[in-house]
């Protein structure tokens, strides 16, 4: 690429003491970009104009889809939209960009001192190029300005000396094939590749044994019965021979089904249960974003019953399929061997089934997918309404829930009736065909016997033949419908599989033996959806400094946790840890080093023993307890019947929040963790509670880069630096007397806390019943703030 | 009900309270776009507070209506899919190639659950870089275009 700007733009290009700047910038512009300048452009540029960036933009001012474009160049905008021609306007000193966005749709603007100039609509997929544009426009302007300092400190940033232009999740994954998607499961069918040659050596013998008795009938017909109605006598040596025969085959075809089954039977559960497993394992390792996409019930639905139902699919009807289809053929080859004109009317009907078959086959597929929808949709409702059902009770909406549980069963109802309908119809169309070939089997056959073309044993052993094969393609009909089940379940399970973590693994880690704790993010971006969170935030925190995060609900403080825990990756900008960007660590060696205490603490069905030790199974009782008494949770859990041993239940049921709380501060403890993360760790207790917790937590926090988001701003007394956030950007940063002497966003929102606090106060002591926890938990807070103010 | 309301040269409306104060980069927000678009607009500040509610835009004096209705229409952009020409796959993540009353494009559907069903046969689907798009009718639609939204329903 940056040859060929060269090559475009050789008339006048100054030779080696203005390469630096405007040709880095030109080339790793166009890096970014798709594709090259313009020709029509091209023409128009002056000699000497070097182009920075350009940017595809893809709606017009009236919000139309059109294709656009902007091109910087280090003297003028360019632009055009759809058919009209460019458009140029003068890099003059007051000239700015100003780029906003809201719902999906991103705005820049050009002003000047007095008017907006020009205004450009994109999508958010023109987005990156558009910020590139930007950015370079700034160092053009603050270049052409004279501003030596300030365009040191911006190309600082611009070029972030890790990987440069590192676009990690724009890449869209390809969506697989949903027609073959059965196939991919050969990829669990591997390990087993042994059995399932000797499987399908069973499979082979058994399928041949079923087919000697119809062979059998031939002489006996021929042989013994006319002969014999010809007034012949029945020879029982040659009789009994031929009833040996069929008894033999008969055991035989026994025995080999039953173990051919059985083997296959064993493989198939073997790939359902892998198959279950990795899904699983590749969920836990997706990133936060897509737990918080999809709904639980849809979750397991798809890992339980999808797996159960392809199991069922391979051990049962890919098996019988596969032995219908080797009958087929060795009936066919008899048949044909027999007697090839008759074999040939025999199989006449096939093509006529086929077609239904295939016929039917769509309809059915898009049925069963959305009956796995619908089905998705009842299991929802439970698990939405199962763990809220105290509000459910609260609220006495038991009646809503039941008929909203009702509608998604009845619409499940209408989708299954849907289906059945096209269903029904099938099977009996089917055994009507069947019985039709049959008739025109018997048709031409007597036709043929009376020609003395064949003999009448023939005649029987093909009819056997046929009727055994005709019901045979029956069920092999239904194999359609089954399949297709198989392959939305499969297509299901493989959703998750393809669903690449939007937090990847880096192809070669760094190793981290210790870390330090420093974190600095470097101009770091966040886009939630459409939503920005959190915009260009640079922020250094020191090893074992405790920060504070805080600011109204939304302002992006919870992200900023999530981002630095990289339960997410930021959109734009990098985060380091020991100077270390974040994306080159392995997540789970990170992770190690991180304590996180959440606002609903989360305990899993175990001991408390086992709870306290979660994120390191391995630790001793010695440790356990240690961790234990650190949080201020020993005594408590020495006061339950069973010590360390108790089991909590789902959810910590039987114990306190606060409790709860103290055994996930003892978690965090016992893995000694560099970097500690508090989301909102007090503030569903209450007074008494808080006091325990807040005892707890000073311990933790010691010696350790803590950052705390708290909403009562009471709790964050002890951090070295308070960071105030709003609407995702840092407004002030310092010690709690600075921030208050400064009388900015922190000091309003202190105050504004503190004349809450009275209000609540005043309110309580009306006799607001109802409330009176919360207050209470509130009136705790204006204490500590008046504490708070006495030192 | 009148509203002090005007646009600047920088098109930014304007809007100048009871108290006289003016606020500059006044932004119109609908309470329900999808219920009922046309009740409950806000008017907020650049920050997000709010100024002015109005309980209808019927009940506005014309020109502040127009101003209004201007400023919603910049801001909202909901195209309306018209005609699905193809799509990529039937399992998602799958690119669609779509007819809107904004003109041709491509969205990228993420997951069927980005699919969001109105009442009354609409539907709201979000792409990958979280626009919106917006079937009115699911049956108005015509049969090729059904028969491949049908797989994702």
């Amino acid at each position: 690429m940056r040859l060929e700007t060269q090559s475009r733009r050789p008339v006048g290009r100054p030779t080696s003491i203005h390469m630096s700047n405007s040709d880095i910038d030109a080339a790793t512009a166009l890096v970014g970009a798709r594709q090259p300048i313009p020709a029509e452009l091209d023409a128009k540029l002056a000699g000497g104009e070097n182009v920075l960036a350009l940017a595809a933009v893809d709606l017009d001012e009236a919000l139309i889809f059109t294709q656009g474009e902007l091109v910087l160049t280090d003297r003028r905008l360019w632009a055009r939209s759809g058919g009209s021609g460019w458009r140029a306007w003068e890099l003059a000193p007051e000239l700015r960009l100003a780029h906003s966005d809201h719902g999906g749709v991103g705005t820049l603007e050009l002003c000047d001192a007095r008017q907006r100039l020009a205004e450009w609509r994109f999508t958010l997929g023109a987005d990156p190029q558009v910020q590139k544009l930007l950015a370079a426009f700034e160092r053009q302007q603050a270049r052409r300005a004279g501003r030596p300092a300030e365009l040191e400190a911006s190309d600082a940033a611009a070029e972030p000396g890790d990987p440069p232009e590192d676009e990690p999740a724009t890449q869209e994954p390809e969506g697989p094939p949903s027609t073959w998607v059965l196939l991919r499961l050969s990829r669990f069918a591997r390990p087993y590749r042994r059995q399932l040659a000797l499987g399908f050596v069973l499979t082979l013998a058994a399928t041949a044994a079923t087919l000697v008795p119809p062979y059998l009938t031939i002489p006996l017909m021929d042989e013994v019965l006319i002969p014999f109605q010809g007034g012949q006598r029945i020879d029982p040596g040659y009789v009994a021979l031929l009833l040996t025969g069929l008894l033999g085959s008969a055991l035989l075809a026994w025995g080999l089904g039953w173990a051919r089954t059985w083997l296959l039977a064993l493989v198939s559960e073997r790939i359902a249960a892998d198959l279950r497993t990795s899904a699983f394992e590749h969920l836990l390792g997706l990133s936060l974003d897509y737990f918080g996409s999809k709904r639980t019930g849809d979750l397991m639905a798809r890992i339980g019953s999808e797996t159960d139902r392809i199991s069922v699919f391979l051990s049962l009807h890919a098996l019988d399929f596969a032995t219908d289809v080797l009958m087929f053929v060795m009936t066919a080859a008899i048949l044909f061997s027999i007697d090839p004109s008759l074999a040939l009317v025999t199989l006449l009907p096939l093509p006529f089934i086929a077609w239904m078959i295939h016929l039917v086959r769509d309809r059915l597929r898009t049925g069963f997918e959305k009956i796995d929808r619908v089905w998705a949709d009842v299991t929802n409702v439970l698990a939405d309404t199962i763990p809220g059902i105290r509000v459910v009770k609260a609220f006495a909406q038991e009646a809503r829930e039941a008929a909203r549980f009702r509608e998604a069963n009845r619409q499940n109802l209408a989708v299954n009736d849907r289906l059945n309908k096209t269903w029904s119809l099938f099977t009996p169309t089917v055994s009507l065909l069947t019985d039709v070939g049959l008739l025109v089997v018997w048709a031409f056959g007597i036709w043929q016997v009376s020609r003395g073309r064949v003999t009448v044993g023939v005649l029987t052993a093909f009819i056997a033949y046929i009727g055994r094969f005709y019901t045979r393609l029956d069920s092999m009909s239904r194999i359609v419908s089954v399949t297709q089940k198989a392959a939305a379940g499969a297509k299901r399970i493989f959703d998750i599989l393809d669903h690449h973590s939007n937090v990847p693994e880096p192809a070669q880690p760094e190793a981290i033996e210790r870390l330090k704790g420093a974190i600095e993010l470097r101009s770091v971006a966040f886009r939630y959806g459409s939503r920005s969170v959190i915009r260009g935030l640079d922020l250094s925190i020191a090893p074992g400094e405790m920060i504070g995060l805080v600011g109204h609900s939304g302002s992006g403080k919870s992200t900023l946790a999530n981002l630095i825990c990289r339960f997410y990756d930021a959109s734009d900008g990098a985060i380091l840890v020991d100077g270390i960007d974040l994306r080159r660590l392995r997540v789970a060696d990170y992770r190690r080093h991180i304590g996180l205490v959440l606002q609903e603490p989360f305990l899993f069905f175990g001991t408390v023993a086992q709870n306290i030790a979660y994120g390191k199974p391995e630790a001793t009782r010695a440790e356990i307890v240690a961790a234990a008494r650190a949080a201020h949770a020993h005594e408590f859990i020495l006061r339950l019947p069973q010590g360390y041993d108790s089991l909590v239940g789902e959810r910590g049921q039987g114990l306190s929040g606060g409790e709860r709380q103290r055994i996930s501060i003892a978690r965090a403890l016992l893995i000694d963790p560099r970097i500690l993360i508090l989301d909102e760790a007090t503030s569903a207790v209450d007074t008494e509670t808080e006091k325990e917790i807040q005892k707890a937590l000073d311990n933790l926090v010691r010696g350790r880069t803590t950052i705390a988001i708290a909403h009562r701003l009471s709790t964050l007394r002890r951090a070295d630096r308070l960071v105030v956030m709003d609407a995702g950007r840092i407004v002030e940063l310092g010690p709690h007397d600075e921030l208050m002497a400064r009388r900015g966003a922190y000091w309003r929102l202190y105050e504004a806390q503190a004349r809450r606090v009275d209000a609540a106060d005043s309110d309580a002591e009306g006799g607001a019943a109802l409330i009176g926890a919360r207050l209470e938990a509130e009136g705790h807070a204006h204490a500590a703030v008046q504490s708070g103010r006495q030192p | 009900m009148t509203l002090a309301l005007h646009r600047d040269d920088f098109g930014r409306l304007v809007l100048t309270d009871a108290e006289g104060q003016v606020h500059i980069g006044v932004l119109p927000v609908r309470a329900f776009p999808l219920t009922a678009p046309d009740d409950g607009v806000s008017l907020v500040d650049a920050r997000g507070r709010e100024l002015a509610w109005l309980d209808a835009l019927q009940a506005l004096p014309p020109p502040q209506r127009a101003l209004i209705e201007e400023e919603l229409a910049r801001r909202e952009f909901v195209p309306e899919i018209r005609r699905l020409r193809a799509v990529s796959s039937f399992a998602t993540p799958s690119t669609w190639q779509v007819d809107t009353d904004r003109g041709a494009t491509e969205l990228v559907l993420r997951g069927e659950e980005d699919i969001r069903r109105l009442g009354g046969g609409g539907l709201l689907i979000t792409d990958r870089h979280g626009l919106h798009f917006r079937v009115r009718d699911f049956a108005a639609l015509d049969r090729h275009s059904k028969r491949l939204l049908e797989r994702f329903l």
